[in-house]
């Protein structure tokens, strides 16, 4: 990562747009029911209930939440260890997701933990359960979160260096006189900021690889943990996903998620922000995921074979028609990445990158919620409120993307590698062998 | 003759050493097949039991003040006469319902926690809120360091533990079969204290068991025959004797192994000794190292700081 700071970009342009307004709309309705489950507890804003104590909190901010926000886990994996570095100028913004989903992760159990000040003793080795899966994914997952934060870090760094105060000084012109520090003092203490940046980012760029590879070996623990979370509900987890193979079926799932989400998010912002699509990286990725879902089908199907549940599979009924719509969508997306004239193509990149990320999100609430049943006549559909809150966490994130790919140099930059790379550049070109001058 | 009892006495060490490696184990009843009978327990008797609910009004009574339970107050009954509880819930730890089969065969059965020899929700507690005594086996709950994730309530397979989903500061709510309250003053839970008829008997398992056998032995007719919570989900404390199929009285048919036994197997073979996150994360930093050298030769000496 070394010096590569002239690959990304800041993004030009307004911060308050019109979307911008709509996403905060939703951020404050989710905020207000948040504010109301805090004050008179968690039954005034949800459905859960004894049967169902986990809902959509759980279901999608959590478990399928951190698979979406798995981009910058399968890019590290592929730049790093597959050593492809020809996708590095995609990592920054698949990060930047990566940071919020796991951010509001967190933020969205603090909202569906009962005793929350509580959660400390998750510090308190007295108090550790090692036979707990969601101990392991709550340390992981606090862990992961702050790796994500020192891997982010470079981009903060950079801005600061580069930074001119310019709102800072529009800030203290707009206070009162007597609020400001005087003009000498504030220079200073930004030129302190600047040195400091400037000081410690090239000595955290040379120790970054480190973190670099807990940012992937922490995922593999939790991603596969937030599997095993479910193992335990072996008589009330429907037999279509209740199997010992939970933790490692989580673990592809959330790889080939983590892909599809960097090209949806890539095709994605290049609209949004008026920007070039990177095809050669997106083709190269696409072709990835393909090789991931046939590995995931396999030991899915083999799965159901071997324990003899096949046969419920193709029932039709309730469960079976939940898991034959997963299944459609993860096989079908990859059927069609197989073919190489799809990978090229930027509106089947999208309708893929889609079916896989809600074929592969759909095996997860089919985990967490649709497949477990606890009997008894229990029932659960979400609230108003509950999916309010939901929909807010999700609009913080969009927002907090819009906002930061404006403040801090996250995107590809197009005139780093674009110019050369867009044209003719076969995919799968060995590494290193990219054109690198600008 | 010697030698003879010279491999007798290693024969001793070694018996010993086993015994004493066995012991340093956690008492949990993990140990296959050795389920903990000196643990404390209740057999409820389906045909003794008389609906008079008495158990239910005093469990509330003792144990109200200790786990925060308040009075369920029924639609009808603005005054508040009655606490009316439709089912165990964040204010009830047990009730009694009746069951009918048909209009003129139907059965009253009690519901509370059945003290798992192998429990799902001490298994999966995050911060060790739910915990079981080595000794007498009873399940029980801390408030002081429960989070409230709710997992022990995915994880159990009755659906006990139950939440209090209408309090600004809510907690876990189940039967800790009045280890606070009565059992640590009187030596007997409240129900079993106050059954008119004799309907919960409360003991150690082995005599629980015992009589349970016994009963089924001299009243063929009179029960199914079969002690529900004797093996299921590998035993549990609380032990039922019934005249309906138990399924019939909301007790869900189980296998006799423990769900915790197959999940804590697959948890701890991925992390035994953290031996795997530790080659992973190794294997991994040299790879990515070596990759990192290589890509800095071949493309990048001009990005040099």
């Amino acid at each position: 990562m070394a010096g590569h700071h002239d690959e990304f970009i800041r993004l030009e342009g307004k911060i308050f747009t019109k979307s911008f307004f709509v996403l905060l709309t939703l951020v404050i309705i989710g905020f207000y029911y948040i504010g109301v489950r805090y004050v008179k507890g968690i039954g005034a804003v949800s459905n859960m209930s004894d049967g169902y104590p986990w809902g959509i909190w759980i279901a999608y901010d959590v478990a399928t939440g951190t698979a979406i926000a798995c981009g910058g886990y399968a890019m590290a994996i592929l730049i790093y260890i597959r050593n492809h570095w020809k996708f590095h100028p995609l990592i920054r913004s698949a990060l930047l997701t990566s940071l919020f989903g796991y951010c509001l992760a967190g933020f969205s159990v603090m909202v569906d933990l009962g005793r929350y000040w509580n959660s400390y003793g998750f510090f308190m080795p007295a108090r550790w359960q090692i036979n707990s899966a969601m101990f392991e994914v709550a340390l992981c997952v606090m862990a992961y979160s702050t790796v994500l934060v020192i891997e982010f870090l470079p981009a903060v760094l950079w801005s600061l260096e580069n930074s001119r105060g310019e709102t800072l000084r529009k800030v203290s012109a707009w206070l009162h006189p007597r609020l400001v520090p005087d003009e000498a003092k504030l220079a200073s203490g930004l030129e302190w900021v600047r040195a400091a940046a400037a000081w410690l980012r090239p000595r955290l760029d040379k120790v970054l690889v480190f973190f670099i590879v807990l940012g992937i070996t922490l995922p593999t623990m939790h991603q596969s943990s937030l599997g095993s979370l479910l193992l335990i509900a072996a008589t009330k987890l429907n037999p279509l996903w209740h199997t010992g193979f939970l933790p490692l079926l989580f673990l592809i799932n959330c790889i080939y998620i983590g892909y599809a989400i960097v090209i949806m998010e890539s095709i994605i912002s290049s609209y949004a922000f008026k920007r070039e699509i990177e095809y050669n990286e997106l083709a190269g990725l696409s072709r990835i995921i393909p090789w991931l879902t046939v590995i995931w089908l396999s030991v899915r199907i083999g799965d159901l074979v071997h324990r003899g549940q096949i046969v419920n599979a193709l029932k039709f009924d309730f469960y079976s028609c939940f898991f034959l719509l997963e299944f459609c969508l993860v096989a079908g997306g990859s059927m069609i990445l197989f073919s190489r004239r799809m990978r090229r193509s930027p509106r089947w990149l999208f309708i893929t990158a889609t079916m896989i990320i809600l074929g592969g999100g759909l095996y997860r609430f089919n985990v967490y919620l649709i497949g477990f049943n606890p009997g008894q006549g229990w029932h659960y559909f979400p609230s108003f409120a509950e999916v309010m809150i939901t929909v807010g966490v999700i609009a913080l994130e969009i927002l907090g993307y819009q906002v930061l790919v404006k403040v801090f140099p996250v995107l590809p930059n197009p005139h780093k590698h674009g110019a050369n790379g867009h044209a003719q550049e076969p995919v799968g070109l060995p590494p290193g062998a990219v054109p690198q001058g600008k | 003759m010697k030698s003879q009892s010279r491999r007798d006495f290693f024969k001793l060490l070694g018996l010993g050493g086993a015994t004493l490696l066995a012991s340093s184990v956690p008492a949990m009843g993990s140990e296959k097949g050795g389920a903990n009978n000196e643990a404390l327990g209740m057999l409820y008797d389906a045909t003794m039991c008389v609906g008079c609910k008495a158990c239910m009004a005093t469990c509330k009574r003792v144990n109200g003040d200790y786990g925060s339970l308040s009075y369920e107050r029924a639609s009808f009954d603005p005054d508040g006469l009655w606490d009316a509880p439709q089912d165990l819930s964040g204010s009830t730890r047990t009730l009694i319902k009746l069951c009918k089969e048909s209009d003129s065969r139907w059965s009253y059965v009690k519901y509370s926690c059945m003290h798992c020899q192998k429990p799902s929700c001490v298994s999966v507690c995050p911060v060790s809120a739910m915990t079981k005594d080595k000794v007498t086996g009873v399940v029980d709950y801390n408030k002081d360091t429960c989070i409230g994730c709710r997992y022990c309530q995915v994880a159990c397979s009755f659906t006990i533990p139950k939440f209090q989903w209408e309090k600004t500061l809510p907690q876990i709510v189940k039967c800790d079969l009045c280890r606070n309250t009565n059992l640590r003053e009187k030596g007997i839970t409240a129900c079993a204290e106050v059954c008119p008829v004799g309907a919960i008997t409360f003991g150690k398992r082995k005599d629980l068991l015992a009589i349970a056998h016994d009963r089924l032995q001299d009243n063929p007719g009179r029960y199914i025959h079969h002690v529900y919570g004797e093996h299921e989900l590998g035993g549990t404390n609380h032990l039922y004797l019934s005249a309906l199929s138990f399924e019939k009285l909301g007790l869900p048919t189980l296998p006799d192994n423990a769900p915790a036994e197959f999940s804590e197997k697959i948890q701890h073979t991925i992390y035994k000794g953290f031996v795997a996150p530790v080659a992973l994360y190794s294997t991994l930093c040299f790879i990515a190292l070596k990759n990192q050298k290589g890509q800095e030769k071949n493309g990048h000496k001009e990005d040099g700081e």
